[in-house]
Formats: structure tokens, sequence, C-alpha cells
């Protein structure tokens, strides 16, 4: 039965590698949906809201980090995969948690956030600016969740 | 740093100098035209508006001029070409250019009239293609459409709509005239209509096409009385005849390339005019005399004063601003911070009565951005390309030069945090030793590892928040001050130093702490007592005194409960720190990330052409996804912690009356 720790460990990674990535990509899609508009009304404004597109694709790295830091943890990327038991595989998927899940609402939700930021791009694109720190809010969840990941996977021993 | 002072400087003059003195404040550029004054009936505007106008269309036919110039015989631009910014052209040179401006406006309207040319030859090709594509059917025709026949014989040439065969077309014909002689031959067919002539005698054409109407016959559109494929030939000569026109054209165009120069020159002239024209139309003008009124930066004014009194005769009238008058903003820093200007107007100006915070805000700009960023060769390449630009492009313009000084010290601060933390390119330095040389080998970190280590580095971005919060805090206590307002400075910043101070001295010992940092810090029971009775008397004094503007004393109460309840507030803002530690965590995984996939290819030539191509291309996207979201994450410490505690900005740029040019900027001769 203990092989079966390794197995929930793993289930972590990629539970916040698809999750945060899926959050990011829907954000980055509906994002870039409204920056296209623009960019057919005024391709001089490609680079500002190709800038704010990017800005929910954040999530999905911060996903791939915690992912990678589990990867690492576990051994499976050095090749000499630790022991892990069943108790300590849970715990790493439940440490993985709140980067998945909060990386897929707040990517979604800084995408639309981010769609809406373009439009002040596009009638007044002097305020790059303020356009720019509204998406930025919502990011700061997902950071806060991807510091809790972070420390808690380092912090459990294996 | 400082909010520079500004006067209002009010001029009157005799109306002979109105030009030269124009030109002369145009040039200088360090008044901005603000007028108090009502029109009556001895000082009444100009209309300028048609003059103005027509400047700015001829400033608009220089730059079409100029725009096709491009098409025809494009200047090669490099994608940085958009940094070099406008070229610095002698006054004189400028002024010799000038003196054919007539000639020159002249080759702007040849431009665009060779270009409208050019346009109608190409619809007339398109024309002429048009009728050889009706033509094309009957090519194989070796006789004209309107060839009449012979003395018995006649020739009726037509179309059926549909796709027939000889057979089909004899088979309706007899259908319809058994008794008709004929003889068929079909020219071409196409799928959607058959091209054929028919010969029959002379005495029953008549019937013939009747005959042939009734199935659908229908004579060809245009009769040509020649034989087509000669006709055909002709249009094509003369395409190749038109289309060596155009080359012409075009060569012409490309010819008229080498006043180039002197467009540009001509459009800075004229928009420079039409500038001069709106600022006219403002001026009240009496019968021999005008005035000028404006905002001036208080350290110009004695200058400007000079160089008018000295050359003209005017009064020059310099005054204080009114207590309700709202003064235009400019900014006045040192070399190192005005990088950060641009920053605070995209937040928004200084508004009357605040001081301008560029110094703080630049200082820890380039300390939090290097902290999230937090790497050393990453901070090397951000500050080398700045530098390069900088030194490459001497002329860069004013707004892009200094976001570059900026993001050169951000880059040096980086480096700086890179360093510390042994961050270059990530671990790439023990990926490689490891992968290709056999034996791990590392740069140690001079402070420590923040992934070895992530609750100190939480810890410290924590304090360095407070810091910033404390200095944000400051400012509002500075600007009480300088107001003399002492009460409020009392009020509304001591008693929260006291309290956020007291409650510091309390947290830190507390089992908590202990627990989270892995530090005991221990205070002597007296520093403990402080705290306890400065974080009680700040709460009371906030309690009592925050909602001092109201008689009710339950009101009262109620106000202060709530701006105590303003701690919960300061506890996020202090949390919003630890992004810090996450971004700069997110820099250095990813890399490793990227180092790790590199090294995948193992020790071998090909290996080695695999970890090249993984570190190009990897960090190149790490640095760009990085820089983007410091930069982001940075203004929001910024613009949200810092000045949520004592600046709103809204104040309005200065905008001077200047030569605003497009092109090219004139070297002013020095008195």
């Amino acid at each position: 039965m203990s092989q079966l720790g390794i197995v929930y460990a793993l289930m972590g990674a990629a539970v916040a590698v698809f999750l945060a990535g899926a959050g990011s990509a829907l954000g980055v899609g509906i994002a870039g949906q409204a920056a296209s508009g623009v960019v057919s009304e005024d391709p001089s404004k490609f680079a500002k809201v190709l800038i704010l597109q990017l800005l929910p694709g954040t999530q999905g790295l911060y996903g791939l980090i915690i992912g990678f830091v589990t990867l690492s943890k576990i051994g499976l990327l050095g090749g000499g995969v630790v022991d892990v038991s069943v108790q300590t595989g849970l715990l790493i998927l439940a440490a993985c948690l709140p980067i998945g899940i909060v990386g897929l609402i707040s990517g979604t939700s800084q995408g639309k956030t981010a769609a809406s930021a373009i439009g002040i791009i596009a009638k007044k694109p002097d305020q790059f600016g303020k356009a720019m720190l509204f998406p930025a809010m919502v990011e700061t969840y997902a950071i806060l969740a991807l510091l809790i990941s972070f420390l808690a996977v380092s912090a459990i021993q294996v | 740093m400082a909010v520079l002072q500004m006067q209002r400087m009010s001029i009157c003059a005799l109306k002979k100098d109105r030009k030269a003195i124009l030109e002369r404040l145009q040039s200088m550029g360090v008044m901005e035209i603000n007028h108090i004054l009502e029109e009556d009936e001895d000082f009444q505007c100009m209309d300028t508006a048609n003059a103005r106008s027509s400047f700015e269309k001829a400033a608009a036919a220089a730059d079409q001029a100029l725009e096709l110039l491009q098409q025809y015989a494009p200047v090669k631009q490099s994608m940085l070409s958009s940094l070099a910014g406008k070229d610095l052209v002698d006054r004189e040179k400028y002024d010799s250019i000038l003196q054919a401006k007539d000639q020159l406006m002249k080759v702007a309207g040849k431009i665009r009239a060779l270009d409208k040319e050019r346009a109608e030859k190409k619809a007339h090709i398109l024309k002429i293609e048009n009728s050889i594509e009706s033509l094309t059917p009957w090519l194989p025709l070796d006789v004209p459409l309107s060839f009449e026949g012979t003395k018995y014989v006649v020739m009726l040439p037509g179309t059926l709509s549909g796709l027939y065969t000889l057979d089909s077309i004899y088979s309706r014909m007899a259908e319809q005239a058994p008794d008709l002689d004929v003889d068929i031959h079909i020219i071409s067919a196409e799928q959607d209509a058959t091209y054929f002539t028919v010969f029959c005698l002379r005495e029953t054409a008549k019937q013939v096409e009747d005959a042939l109407r009734s199935i659908g016959f229908a004579r060809p559109s245009q009769v040509i009385d020649r034989v087509p494929a000669d006709v055909k030939s002709d249009m094509e000569k003369e395409i190749s005849e038109v289309q060596s026109q155009i080359g012409q054209i075009e060569k012409e165009i490309s010819g008229l390339a080498v006043h180039r120069e002197g467009l540009e020159f001509l459009a800075d002239y004229y928009r420079v005019r039409g500038d001069k024209y709106e600022v006219l139309g403002q001026l009240p003008q009496s019968k021999s005399t005008f005035l000028v009124s404006g905002y001036i930066p208080e350290r110009e004014s004695a200058k400007v004063q000079k160089a008018l009194t000295d050359k003209y005769q005017c009064v020059v009238d310099v005054e204080g601003l009114k207590e309700e008058e709202e003064a235009p903003v400019l900014l006045k820093n040192n070399r190192f911070s005005s990088g950060a200007e641009g920053i605070l107007e995209a937040f928004g100006l200084p508004a009357k009565g605040e001081v301008d915070p560029t110094v703080f805000m630049s200082f820890f700009y380039v300390f939090l951005f290097g902290m999230m960023l937090s790497d050393a060769a990453y901070g090397a390449i951000v500050s080398g390309v700045c530098a390069a630009l900088l030194v490459k492009f001497p002329r860069m313009e004013q707004s892009m030069r200094k976001s570059m000084q900026l993001f050169f010290w951000c880059g040096l601060s980086t480096l700086f945090w890179g360093v510390m933390f042994s961050g270059y390119f990530g671990d790439a330095v023990n990926v490689i030793s490891k992968t290709f040389f056999g034996h791990e080998v590392g740069i140690p970190a001079l402070w420590f590892v923040p992934l070895n280590d992530p609750m100190k580095l939480l810890m410290y971005s924590m304090l360095f928040g407070v810091i910033h919060l404390f200095v944000g805090l400051g400012l509002k206590g500075y600007m009480s001050l300088r107001d003399k307002k002492y009460l409020d400075f009392f009020c509304d910043v001591v008693l929260w130093y006291m309290l956020l101070a007291g409650l510091l001295i309390m947290l830190l010992p507390s089992e908590m702490f202990t627990s989270i940092a892995g530090i005991a810090i221990v205070f002597p029971a007296a520093v403990t007592a402080l705290g306890k009775w400065l974080a009680i008397l700040g709460a009371v004094g906030i309690l009592l005194m925050s909602g001092r503007g109201t008689k009710n004393i339950a009101v009262r109460l109620a106000l202060g409960a709530y701006d105590l309840y303003n701690i919960s507030g300061w506890l996020s803002d202090v949390l919003s720190y630890s992004r810090l530690l996450a971004l700069g965590l997110a820099t250095g995984v990813i890399a490793s990330v990227v180092n790790q996939m590199g090294s995948m290819g193992g020790k071998s030539v090909f290996g080695v052409i695999v970890f090249i191509f993984a570190f190009v291309v990897g960090h190149t996207f790490n640095l760009a996804i990085n820089l983007l979201g410091s930069y982001v994450h940075t203004n929001r410490l910024q613009f949200v912690e810092f000045f949520g505690k004592f600046y709103e900005g809204g104040g309005r740029a200065f905008h001077p009356f200047k030569e605003n040019t497009k092109y090219a900027d004139i070297k002013e001769e020095t008195k």
C-alpha cells in the first residue's frame, strides 16, 4: 500500500499544474479576444494590449513552480524516487490545492478584468498605468496561494 | 524633489512686436498660456481659425507627402529607430532650407499629384484587363466580330447561355426552323456560355436570327471591328506602356526623396505656426497693444523677463498665484529619481498642496524591483541593454529616456539581489558544472538562498513592507506639519505610529512569531511594557480623536472605532509585501526548470546544443515574463500600499507653449 503515497504526491503536482494552467489558459483567452478586437481597430496599440493579455498568464507559471518543487521533492526529477508514505503523499496533495484552485479561479477572473482593462486602452491609451493595475489586484490572491502552497510543500518532510 | 513653484507672468507689449515676442516665447518653451482676462470693448481676441486651419492643412499635406516618399523610396528603419528621438538641427540650416518653403510646398503637392496619377493609371490597367477578359472567348475567331459576310452569306456571331455542343445547337435549331440551312461553328464554350458563329444565306438571315433568338441567342455586347487576337495584342501593348509610365512616375517620386529633409522641416514649420496662431487667437488685443498671460516656473521667469524687456518695448509682470488657482504641475528631481517621474505620472501628478513623492518612491521602486526579479544575470542584462540604448540614442525622447534610466538602476538592484540570493540564470552554474564537467560547483549566496529558507525571506519582505509603509505615513505627517495642521499630525500620524509600533513590540516576542520566524526575540520587560502602553494609548487616542470633526459624542466614537478598524487594512498591506518573496521564487524556480530541461540532453555534443537552445529560449521567456511581473507588482506596491497612506494625485501636467515638432528639434543659438 505504501506505493500509493507517491501517487498522491504526483497527483498534487498534477493538480497544481493543471488547475492553475487551465485558469491561465481561460484568462489569457478571454483577454486575447478583447485584445484582438482593439488591434483590429488600431494596430498601433498592439504592444500595450499584449502586455495586458499576458497578465493572467502568471497563474499557470505559479502552478508550474509548485509542480516543479513537488516533483523535485519526491525525487521524480533526479531519478532517485523517495519513499513517500500515504500520509505524506496526501499532505503534499493538500499543499498543492491552494495554488491549483485559486489559480483556476483567479486566472479566469483576472482574464475578465484584463479584458476590461484592454477596453481602457482602446479609449484612453495614455491611462496604461492605471489599466494595468486592475488585473494586478486580482493576481494578489494567486500570489498568496502560491506562497502558502510553496511554504507547505517545502515544510513537508519526506 | 519638488513640484516647481509656478508664477503668473503677464506681458503687455506693442502689436508691432507681436510676432517676434510670440516666436521668442514659443522657442523658449517655458510658459503655459492661460488667459484670465475676459474680452471687453478695448481688448478683443482675433479670429485666427482660418489661418490656423490652413497651416494645419499644409502640415498635413507635407506629412502625407513624407508618407508617400516612405512608400516609394523607403528609408530603412531598424526596430530600435523609434527610440532614436528627433534630430537636432542648427537654426541656420533650418532657416536656409525653409527659405524655399514655397518650392517645398510645390514638391509636396507634386508628390501627391504623382501618386494620384499613378493610382489612375493603375485603374486604367484594370479596365483594359477587364476588356481583354471579355474578349478572350472570341480569340479563336479570325475575322472581326462585325464581319458583314460575303455577297450571299451572312455571319451571325453570338452566345447562348449554358454549355452546348455543336449537335445540341443544331438539333435545337432544327426544332425551331427545320427548313433553314445553317452552318454553325463553336468558337469557344464555357460552363455558363457558349460562343459561336452561324453562317447562313443572306436572304434567310432574318429568319435564322429570329429562330436563334427563340432559343436564347444573344449578339455579343461589344462589337469590335477588328480581328479579336489583334485587338488583344494591342491592348497588351497598351498595358505594358502604361506600366512603364507607372514605373516612370515611381522613379520620379523616388527622385523627389532628396527633399525629404526639407519636407520634414516644412511639416514642422507649419505645425509650429499652427500652434502659434492658436495662441494668437487667445490673446486679448487692443488697437495697438496685446496681452499674453500664463503660468511659468519660478526659476525661468527672470530669464524670460530679461529676454523680453531687453529687446522689446513691453511690460512684464510676474506675480504669485492666487489662493484658489490650481497651477499646472512640473516636477524637478535629481538625476536618479527623475527616472521614476513617469511612474508617478501614470498614477497622477501631485495635486495642489501635495508633496512630490518621487524621491522616496524611486528608492523603494529600485529596491523592491530588484528583490522581485533577483537574478544577477538578468539584472546585468537589463542594465546593459538600457545603458547601451541610452548611449546609442543620446537624443531619445524625454519620457522614454527617463524610463530607460529607471530600469538601468532597477537592473543594478536586481544584480545586487541576485548576488545576495545566489541567482545567476537561476542555478545555471550548478547545472552546467554538474552536467558537463562532472562535479557540481556553485556560487554561494552572499546572504542566503530563499528557496532553502523561504520563511526568513518572508519575514524580511514584511519588514521592508513595514518600512515602506511607515515612510508613507511619515510623508503624510510631513504634509500636515508643513501646512501647520498640528492636531491632524498628532491624531492621524503620531497616534497611528504609536499604535503600530506598540503592536509590533507586542507581537515580536510572542510565541506565534517565534514559531514562524524560528528566532526568539526577547525584549526587556520595560520595552514590552512600553509597547503595551503605546498600543493602548494609540488605540484610545484614535478612538477618541478620529471623528473630531463631529460634535455628537456617539457618532464621534463610532467614527473612531471605524478608523481603528483600519488596523486590518495595515495588516493586509503588510501581507501584500509577501509578493516580494513569491515573485523572487518564481524567477528562480522557472530558471531552474529551464536549466533542468536543458540538461536533459546529457553530456554530449547533442546535449550541449540542446542545452544552449533551451537556455537561450527559456531564459529569454523567463526574463520577459518576470520583468513584466516585477514591473506590474512594484507599481502596485507603490500605487496601492505606499500612496494609499498619503497620496492622492490629480494634478494637471504643465503644457508649455513651445515648438511642438515631429521630425527635428531646432538648436537655439546661445546668446
